[in-house]
């Protein structure tokens, strides 16, 4: 039996039968500048042993540095069960459970990662998983363009605190689709989304707004204030969230007199590793009214023929399967492995044990601060309350001095200075419950040692050449 | 064989208008399509005061077996919606005709009302598409 479905003769006969000459000929309504012709740079192919050796090479470049890098994507501690469970045979596998009848398993963890997520945010609804966090919030400003009746706009508010990265995806996914993303500003001094600079857009229709909590600077938004003004003026409400800061904060589904309309971010703080970017998870959860509007997959409970319960795919009509072009996304899969770890993860760490891992994060980030700020020339930029991150100003250029630190295998955080230029020299520091005492005082120590190098005033005496 | 009332007026994509005779009319889902489609699960039925063009897809309806559109018959305003359905979508199964109505249009020409087909239009044009 051949592997390869479509022979030459076939291809041929199937041409043959639509009138068409070759198959290129059925991507000419295409232009030409929009098609990626050029895969020549691609290298030919490896053998087995060849491919393994390069990934161990590759593997080793890794290394190991201490990591004070947060923005958007977290180094915590797994359990080992995490992976140990999730790479079972039984779970290994990424494929879309069409058949119930087959994927009993795979279809209840689907169903309990869904209950976790709708706990977690307090929303109704939560799909079962969509990307990544960038993704998912894109996906969120169309369903809400999409759902929100009382408004024609196609315009959503998105502050500049939001994530970078996140303003960059969305901006991608909806620009085409003649959604306008309008920036809201952040308070220089406290770091947040302040509510009264929300003034100047009382007159305006807004089809939705953002509001991402802690924002990318780490620092907390005044949320209820935030989403009782959207509701106000009749913009629905997309909260974006750190899972594990939902653990001590209040959720989505209860800012303001309302709640939010929409929660979504991103699910790798909850069991997966951080492996150079990705693959990651995107969470979106919804009230019960925008379940339709609502793309991605769903598991549901129900009863079989026979009265017992079992869980399957629901509300497919929702999907491209079904609904072709009017679906509401392309998106037609989910995380399964990554859901698979996230679910396993909330369970083992349970409730206290989630709150647990954000207050220690919590609180050593303020501590790695307050050592920081000993050192002359480093401030805290902001003065607002902080999740797990702090923004800091630098005496030196930013990137000069996390050069110097990655050369002592120190990941010292993030640059705003190429997000955010009014801020720099400024860097975003992190650290989460891994880090040590030890590990802080150390980075202390480098950090001021290679800002001591940057700064010292030159030496008086000329040297002799 | 599935109901057709002579008071109404018909599209091939199997919805139905009544004419109000105040310049409105009212506009559901036939008989023939609810028993195709099957048991009805969900409902959306358009914004009021939506403008909606003749053939336009306006509304929803999803079954146990699958989601259609529903496309407005004539161009027109939509001056009232059927909200009960929002809960008791199962209504137009029992009632497609009477209690089943999805929407109200103010419409924009009652010329295009006259041009639409009788019942008895609509049943040959049943019977040719089970041909």
């Amino acid at each position: 039996m051949p592997f390869i479905p479509h022979t030459q003769a076939d291809v041929a006969a199937m041409l043959a039968a639509i009138g068409v000459e070759t198959i290129e000929d059925l991507f000419d309504e295409i232009p030409s500048r929009l098609r990626a012709c050029d895969i020549g740079s691609l290298p030919e192919a490896l053998s087995e042993m060849e491919i393994g050796r390069l990934m161990q090479t590759r593997a080793r470049q890794d290394g190991q540095p201490l990591s004070f890098l947060g923005a958007g994507a977290y180094e915590h501690h797994i359990p080992a069960a995490v992976w140990q469970i999730a790479t079972r045979g039984e779970f290994y596998s990424a494929y879309t459970p069409y058949q119930a009848e087959a994927s009993q398993g795979t279809l209840q963890v689907l169903y309990e990662f869904q209950s976790m997520m709708a706990a977690l945010t307090a929303m109704d609804v939560s799909n079962a998983s969509l990307y990544d966090g960038a993704s998912a919030l894109a996906e969120a400003v169309l369903m809400a363009v999409r759902a929100n009746r009382q408004t024609q706009s196609r315009r959503v508010l998105v502050p500049r605190a939001l994530h970078p990265a996140y303003r960059r995806t969305v901006h991608s996914i909806v620009h085409n689709q003649g959604i306008e993303l309008v920036q809201v500003p952040y308070d220089r001094s406290g770091g947040h989304t302040a509510p009264e600079r929300l003034a100047p857009f009382a007159g305006e229709e807004f089809a939705a707004m953002v509001i991402q909590q802690p924002n990318f600077f780490g620092v907390l938004e005044e949320v209820d204030a935030l989403a009782d003004w959207a509701h106000q003026h009749n913009a629905l409400v997309i909260g974006v969230a750190n899972p594990v800061a939902l653990a001590l904060l209040s959720p989505p589904g209860e800012w303001g007199a309302e709640g939010a309309d929409i929660a979504c971010g991103e699910g790798q703080p909850l069991g997966i590793p951080l492996s150079s970017g990705g693959p990651y998870l995107g969470f979106l959860c919804c009230r019960q009214a925008l379940v339709r509007q609502l793309p991605g997959r769903l598991a549901g409970r129900t009863l079989d023929a026979e009265g017992k319960p079992g869980f399957t795919l629901t509300l497919q009509a929702r999907e491209q399967h079904i609904r072709r072009s009017k679906a509401t996304s392309n998106i037609c899969t989910n995380q399964g492995l990554l859901v698979t770890a996230a679910t396993l993860h909330m369970s083992l760490l349970g409730t206290e044990g989630l709150e647990r891992v954000a207050a220690a994060c919590h609180a050593n980030t303020n501590l790695l601060a307050a050592i920081l700020c000993e050192i002359p020339g480093v401030a805290p930029l902001f003065d607002r309350p902080r999740f797990h991150e702090c923004a800091l100003r630098l005496p030196a250029p930013a990137a000069d001095l996390l050069r110097s630190l990655a050369a002592h295998n120190i990941l010292g955080g993030f640059d705003l200075g190429s997000d955010y230029p009014e801020l720099d020299p400024a860097i975003l520091v992190c650290a989460t419950e891994m880090r040590t005492p030890e590990d802080l005082d150390a980075y202390a120590a480098k950090l001021a040692r290679v800002i001591a190098t940057r700064t010292q005033a030159r030496c008086p005496v000329e040297p002799k050449i | 064989m599935s109901k057709a009332p002579d008071d109404l007026k018909y599209t091939k994509d199997h919805e139905w208008v009544r004419d109000n005779g105040d310049g409105t009319v009212t506009v559901g889902i036939t008989d023939h399509a609810q028993e195709a489609l099957g048991d009805l699960v969900f409902v959306e039925v358009p914004e009021i005061a939506k403008r909606l063009a003749a053939g336009e897809a306006c509304a929803v309806v999803e079954s146990v077996k699958a989601a259609s559109d529903v496309y407005s018959p004539l161009a027109g305003e939509v001056t009232e919606i059927n909200e009960a359905l929002g809960d008791a979508p199962e209504t137009i199964n029992e009632d497609a005709y009477g209690e089943g109505w999805m929407f109200k249009l103010r419409v924009a020409d009652a010329a295009e009302l006259e041009a639409m087909m009788d019942a008895a239009a609509y049943g040959r044009f049943l019977e040719e598409e089970d041909a």
